[in-house]
């Protein structure tokens, strides 16, 4: 667990977490996350395996970002209600990560346990000029990690994939404790 | 439409914290699928290439610069417009070699490494090396060897970031017969 810890070399701890917005082109994340989703593709086999391994990769991103966003945005508060915490993920995870609320936030007609946020545009349209005869998965499948993190980091531990409906539409299904719990606070 | 109006400014911007940290993703899987950091930086400089090659061409579409009259131009270029236009920042160009041949980029802050601290145990991974293989390839697309690799690494306890640049030859075009 040490190595995890460095002493001294970086300043990075006494750093504001509140920081002068910096931009970086788009066309430069493009670049590299085709050559990360072509790196992934070299060592799978498999569309969905190659899907996990982005998944893998967002969820790191997520857990990075979880903490950062509820200190800057929320004075360090975390949510504890179901349906605040997927308002905290389609209006300030998304509008930090992607310049934009998502589309759009639903819940499934028959299922308490599952949620959806659709965007119209996958995301991976909003790096590349061309939208892409062949759409695949690819991206969506970063962001469903990036929201998985978040989610299970705060303590709604759920499944997050993506699909193709109404756009990209990231599917949050949450465990059966989520509801039960978000219900007993109801009742209060 | 607007192509000719704004070609310096088409360029669109996006939060660079989801850039660093996607970066930072990237260079996790990579160590734990390798062994070694020296087989990592080898793999990032690999990937970096790839997209230096591929960014070239987005660069000479987007910034309207013809061909570089000599390496000093080029290093003016690559600091205040490249950098600039793709990761917001500016590099300070000095340490002349003198023949000309060979300068440093100084990075005040690179992009590549906010949030970013090297465990212990990875003492000699080159975290930004991706930033070796694009100059590299994207040099090489403009007939241009060079050799780029990084002297000094905040990361690594040195007090700037320093990409060490130098000018190998020129490449001789070699089109095929009848091509233009």
């Amino acid at each position: 667990m040490d190595t995890r810890f460095t002493r001294g070399k970086s300043s990075i701890l006494e750093r504001p977490l509140t920081r002068p917005k910096t931009e970086v082109s788009m066309s430069a994340f493009a670049l590299l996350f085709s050559e990360m989703v072509q790196y992934c593709q070299s060592r799978v086999y498999s569309v969905s395996e190659l899907q996990t391994r982005l998944a893998d990769m967002g969820q790191s991103v997520g857990a990075s970002m979880l903490d950062v966003l509820v200190l800057r945005e929320k004075n360090g508060k975390r949510e504890t209600k179901v349906l605040n915490m997927l308002l905290f993920i389609k209006v300030n995870v998304w509008k930090s990560l992607f310049g934009k609320e998502a589309d759009k936030l639903e819940q499934a007609n028959d299922d308490d346990k599952t949620y959806y946020i659709i965007e119209k545009e996958p995301l991976i349209n909003a790096y590349i000029s061309v939208p892409k005869e062949n759409s695949s998965l690819n991206c969506a499948a970063f962001t469903a990690g990036i929201v998985e993190a978040i989610l299970t980091h705060s303590g709604f531990p759920a499944k997050v994939t993506a699909h193709w409906h109404k756009g990209t539409t990231l599917m949050i299904k949450f465990n059966e404790s989520v509801i039960a719990r978000d219900k007993a606070l109801d009742g209060r | 439409m607007s192509r000719q109006s704004n070609r310096t400014t088409d360029s669109k911007k996006m939060n660079s914290e989801l850039f660093t940290l996607t970066y930072g993703a990237l260079v996790t899987q990579l160590c734990k699928d390798y062994e070694n950091d020296e087989e990592v930086n080898k793999q990032l400089d690999k990937m970096g290439y790839n997209i230096g090659v591929r960014l070239i061409e987005d660069f000479l579409a987007r910034s309207s610069i013809g061909r570089c009259q000599d390496f000093r131009e080029t290093a003016d270029v690559i600091a205040k417009v490249a950098f600039k236009m793709y990761l917001g920042t500016t590099p300070s160009v000095t340490n002349w070699s003198p023949a000309g041949d060979e300068f440093s980029l100084i990075l005040e802050n690179n992009p590549l490494v906010d949030f970013v601290e090297l465990p212990d145990n990875h003492s000699t991974l080159i975290y930004s090396n991706l930033l070796c293989g694009v100059l590299r390839g994207a040099l090489e697309m403009v007939q241009m060897a060079v050799d780029v690799r990084f002297a000094q690494d905040t990361l690594r306890g040195d007090n700037v970031t320093e990409i060490r640049m130098k000018f190998i030859k020129r490449i001789e075009e070699n089109l095929p017969a009848g091509d233009e």
